[in-house]
């Protein structure tokens, strides 16, 4: 495996930057959005180029301190986690043009530690994709959650106890993959990734790997709102900044997904545990619980940022869906829909953060005729939403296509019904929304000035829709089959 | 039963903390206790490692030239460094907890879940 | 007995209108020039389509691929026989449609004018794509297309009453999406190709008899929706709230002939006829059919609306065409493949005189019309040669497509079909022909002089009228309905109609 400092290079443009960002603030205030955004512009740089090196000449590694593993902890980077890394850092960056005047706004007199925190959430969030040992990811998980309970507190009356929630919750979830862990270690005695791999399959039969296996799924579930651990997400969602609720929905599940493929798929297997534990069954039936129940949920709201984050739920659960049935076109519809979801969710709530900062309207007849008023923004935002209900050819419906296939080749009727039914909740809520944009009279008030700063990235993200669904063949043939576990993308067509 | 319990019975002590700290966390009204809760199921975890690293008759994991470098001579560091940096991480998030709770207090004037559930509803 | 030539131009015909929406949004200021860029669209569209024709006669079709959408499976388009009927129809007509709307819009003084535009460009842009597509993939990409872009046109009014047929548009035509989706999944998975090949590609070994014959149900629901066959046709007579070129092209003849186009797709080119022989489904389709011709011709009869009415009757005459399908020998398909296009011709004049009607009276109902021939002439004529020729009487273009049809039926030993065409040939006589007359030979005091709509509105539909009228007379003439349809039935059937 080739050596790379780009994994290193990456988090330390993140940490370097949160230590620069409360320096700098001392003296002079208004360097913190540059500051971050300079940093978060290096850590993409750095992402693609990482996916470049990865795409040719296969997984990089950097081993912290020098120490080899396994004793040593080291950051492995293969075709996945430079997939994830750019969408993560990439949404980070188009997140970062709209803060500026969103911060500003919101939250004028906390700038400088709020952009802190972001980096901090970054740094924690990149840690996860990027490490190659079990514990140094909770390690980075808990960074990651830590920033982002601060994030979401900082939000409306009600953001302090959402977010008290999801930290109990959230350090639940934690706690169990830590405990997790501590099964695996007892198994096998090592904490890296690859190593733990190698030793695993000889102990199929031991309990211990399956409470171990077990302890992590629900771990990571309850960080990735899987059903019936997703209560906590609708409020964090709602309540918090517009800008925090545009970084956090877009990215933290999808990273906690990211975990779960890695820790099920590379370390344990998808023969174990799929094949021989009851865990995918579990997992994809779950998933689609997730799906109907936050669906209808989404159907009951009039607030639309809630109802957005009902729709998150069941979107993540898509990717848990994927997850559970392990077959290599289910696999794919899951790590596309990674990319995808991210996309069009970080496009709705920059939408819905727009909105409120500038008419402060928040539920679905507040956004009655805004279509007319703000024609670019709604536009990109119907991309979305049409992306959200699977019209082809936006990316939406290709994750959902690969995800049909993948349970029909695993003979999975019901979820296929599930699959396919869910289209049609979320097409109930999102052509209610659109309709009322769209076909209502234009309000008379008086709207405070949009930058165009902050529409910029949303229109960035309406064409991304559209562009990710038409070239999605790239991604899943150059990208995403190549780095299915065990070699799994030989065996799709 | 019994035979395999027994010989296990730190493990048994931990899982019992553990389902104290769930207790708080989910039985308890009161946010602190809850937060309590929470740290007694993280301790719980912690405490497991290190029963993990135990070996019977072994000294602490520093270097003792009478003992030398027989590996049975210590019990596992590296349960105990893992634990260190688990510790700091419950450290850091009680504190975040207990700001949040600080917060909680000032805006709604209450820490008793129902009780808080009624203010949030009152207030916008 | 095809031969592929790679041609740019069923591209170039998909996407003329696609590039004429933005120089259409930005000419919102100005009308005329805004107006002009539809026409131009049009009628760039309609000369790149005439252009296949040639070729397609030869038996040669124009076919691109635009890459590969998915592992496995291309977005391509070719331009084979019955791709040229529904492309031809699509594409004629809208240059009609477009001179009609002009005037109708502005007549009716509509607002939104800019947003109507650009998407019926992007509604046609999705047509031809459902008409040229290659496989049952492109197809779908064009099918849903065309459900999103046809959604403003029907809410365009934004009253109440526009958002409810718009919200129940949406709800039959997504579900029905969905099944669609859900029978291409599964097709591919059982098949593992797409194309649409004449005689189908389906085999009665790539699954169980059970299998096959629910994959058939869920097709037929996915495209049965915008077919109008019944119980899933509730859609249309709801969508007549939209202003009336968009009920002309969209409903008359775009949309609704997507779905008839899907039927006939899915039957000939996917499953074929000796599947479904085998599977004994089409039976059951023929029957639906002529259970929903019969009945919305006696509902139609009780519409009061003259735009229901004439709704109903579309869902009647689609059924003809799925009938037809649904027979699987090679006069019925003839028949079917010319009653897409000749239907489109007579039902387009008919919406266009109900909308002349309308910009001039404001009236829509049929007891309202009374006397109104003497008035509007021109408009009652060409209403009256249309409902003829639905109705069946030689002469006019629509009693070809339908003798075609009973020579189908009679042919397959269908006499319960043959009797039901012949009722409903009555039906529609009883429905149409009372309008007719009571226009021209009765009185009514009520009317003040005002005489005929507005040259842009009366012209297209003389035109269409006289179109149904030539091609009675003549089927083959300009351009070669007859020769087309024959070749879709030789290649779907491998028989002749003779």
């Amino acid at each position: 495996m080739a050596e790379s400092a780009l994994p290193i290079l990456i988090l330390l443009c993140f940490m370097g930057g949160a230590v620069a960002v409360v320096l700098a603030t001392l003296r002079r205030p208004a360097a913190a959005w540059p500051i971050t955004m300079v940093a978060i512009a290096a850590a993409f740089g750095f992402s693609l180029r990482l996916l470049a090196t990865v795409l040719d000449g296969g997984a990089v590694r950097h081993r912290l301190g020098g120490w080899a593993a396994p004793i040593g902890i080291e950051l492995v980077v293969d075709g996945l986690g430079a997939f994830v890394i750019c969408v993560v850092t990439g949404i980070a960056l188009l997140v970062g043009c709209y803060a500026r005047w969103a911060v500003r706004r919101e939250i004028p007199e906390r700038e400088s530690t709020f952009f802190a925190m972001v980096l901090v959430l970054l740094l924690g969030l990149s840690g996860i994709v990027l490490t190659g040992d079990l514990f140094n990811l909770y390690v980075f998980f808990e960074i990651s959650s830590l920033a982002a309970y601060a994030l979401i507190a900082v939000g409306d009356k009600r953001a302090v106890v959402a977010s008290f929630r999801y930290l109990v919750l959230g350090t639940l979830g934690a706690s169990f993959y830590l405990l997790g862990i501590g099964f695996l270690y007892t198994l096998t005695g090592t904490l890296n990734m690859a190593d733990a791999a190698t030793l695993l399959p000889e102990l199929a039969a031991n309990p211990t790997l399956r409470v171990s296996v077990a302890m992590i799924v629900t771990g990571v579930g309850l960080k990735m709102a899987i059903f019936p651990m997703q209560g906590w997400l609708a409020d964090a969602y709602t309540h918090a900044s517009t800008t925090t609720t545009a970084i956090v929905a877009p990215i933290m599940t999808k990273v906690s997904a990211y975990t779960l493929i890695r820790v099920l798929g590379f370390v344990y297997g998808f023969d174990l545990a799929s094949g021989r534990l009851p865990i995918g069954t579990a997992l994809a039936w779950l998933s689609a619980a997730g799906i109907v129940v936050g669906s209808v949920m989404a159907l009951a709201q009039t607030d639309v940022k809630r109802m957005l984050a009902y729709s998150s739920v069941a979107q993540v659960s898509y990717i848990g869906l994927g997850i559970g049935l392990a077959q290599p076109w289910a696999l794919v519809g899951a790590v596309l829909h990674v990319l995808n979801h991210a996309t069009m969710k970080c496009c709705l709530f920059l939408v819905t953060g727009t909105v409120q900062l500038a008419t402060g309207g928040r539920t679905l007849d507040d956004y009655a005729g805004l279509g007319r008023r703000m024609p670019w923004t709604f536009g990109a935002f119907t991309l979305a939403a049409l992306a959200m209900i699977g019209i082809p050819p936006t990316g939406g419906f290709f994750s959902k296509w690969y995800l049909t296939v993948g349970a029909l080749e695993a003979g999975a009727g019901g979820l296929v019904v599930v699959l396919v039914g869910s289209g049609l909740l979320t097409a109930g809520y999102m052509f209610r929304l659109l309709e009322r944009v769209w076909a209502r009279p234009a309000p008379e008030m008086v709207m405070r000035p949009v930058g165009a700063a902050a529409i910029a990235p949303i229109v960035v993200l309406g064409i991304a829709v559209v562009v990710f669904g038409v070239i999605n063949t790239w991604f899943v043939t150059r990208v995403i089959m190549p780095s299915l576990p065990g070699g799994m993308g030989g065996g799709v067509g | 039963m019994i035979e395999t319990l027994v010989p296990r019975w730190p493990y048994v002590c931990t899982v019992v903390l553990m389902l104290v700290g769930l207790y708080g966390m989910l039985g308890k009204q009161n946010l602190v206790k809850k937060l309590i809760g929470l740290n007694v199921f993280q301790t719980a975890i912690i405490l497991f490692f290190i029963v993990q690293a135990y070996k019977t008759g072994a000294s602490v994991p520093i270097w003792d030239a009478r003992l030398g470098a027989v590996a049975d001579a210590y019990v596992n560091p590296i349960p105990h460094g893992l634990m260190l940096t688990a510790i700091v991480v419950s450290v850091a998030i009680t504190g975040v907890a207990l700001a949040l709770l600080i917060r909680i207090h000032r805006n709604f004037g209450t820490l008793d879940e129902p009780e808080l559930l009624d203010a949030m509803k009152r207030s916008p | 007995m095809e031969t592929a030539l790679h041609s740019l131009r069923p591209l170039a015909a998909v996407t003329v209108s696609l590039l004429a929406v933005p120089l259409i949004v930005a000419s919102r200021r100005r009308p005329n020039l805004r107006e002009a860029w539809t026409l131009l669209a049009a009628l760039v569209k309609a000369g790149i389509v005439l252009s296949m024709l040639p070729d397609v006669l030869a038996g040669r079709t124009p076919a691109c691929t635009l890459g590969t959408i998915v592992p496995g499976i291309e977005l391509a388009l070719r331009a084979d026989a019955l791709g040229m009927v529904f492309a031809l129809v699509a594409s004629l007509l809208w240059v009609v449609t477009s001179v009609y709307s002009i005037g109708y819009v502005r007549g009716a003084g509509e607002q939104r004018q800019t947003r109507y535009f650009a998407s019926f460009a992007l509604c046609l842009s999705a047509t031809m794509g459902i008409a040229f597509a290659a496989n049952l993939f492109t197809f779908f990409v064009f099918f849903e297309m065309l459900t999103v872009t046809t959604y403003p046109l029907v809410l365009h009014k934004e009253t109440a009453e526009a958002r409810a047929g718009a919200t129940k548009y949406l709800a039959y035509t997504l579900p029905a999406g969905l099944a669609l989706l859900l029978a291409i999944a599964i097709t591919w998975t059982i098949a593992g190709t797409l194309t649409f090949t004449p005689g189908g590609f389906v085999t009665a070994d790539m699954g169980s008899r059970a299998l096959l014959q629910a994959l058939f149900v869920l097709f037929v629901a996915g495209v049965g929706v915008k077919a109008g066959i019944m119980p899933l046709h509730a859609w249309l007579p709801a969508a007549m709230v939209a202003p009336t070129p968009v009920s002309a092209l969209l409903h008359a003849v775009a949309v609704v002939k997507a779905g008839a186009f899907g039927v006939l797709r899915v039957t000939g080119f996917v499953f074929g006829p000796d599947v479904l022989y085998s599977l004994g489904v089409a039976t059951w389709l023929g029957w639906l059919a002529c259970a929903t011709f019969l009945l919305a011709s006696v509902i139609a009869l009780r519409q009061d609306n003259l735009k229901r009415r004439l709704a109903y009757s579309t869902v009647g005459h689609l059924s003809y065409i799925v009938l037809g399908a649904a027979l699987l020998n090679a006069w019925s398909w003839a028949g079917a493949v010319m009653h897409l296009a000749f239907h489109a011709t007579m039902k387009i004049t008919l919406f266009f005189c109900a909308g002349a009607i309308y910009v001039r009276t404001h009236h829509e109902r049929i007891d309202d019309l009374r006397g109104i021939g003497r008035q509007m002439p021109v408009t009652m004529a060409a209403f009256a040669v249309a409902s003829l020729g639905l109705a069946g009487l030689p002469g006019v273009n629509g009693f070809l497509s339908k003798w075609a049809l009973a020579n189908g039926a009679i042919g397959g030993q269908g006499w319960f079909e043959v009797s039901a065409l012949a009722l409903s040939g009555v039906l529609n006589a009883a429905y149409f022909l009372p309008i007719v007359v009571r226009a021209f030979f009765e009185d009514n005091p009520e009317f003040v002089r005002f005489g005929e709509a507005g040259a842009l509105m009366v012209v297209p539909l003389a035109l269409t009228a006289m179109a149904s009228l030539v091609l009675g007379l003549a089927p083959n003439l300009g351009v070669g309905a007859w020769d087309l349809a024959r070749q879709v039935a030789t290649a779907v059937t491998g028989g002749a109609p003779s």
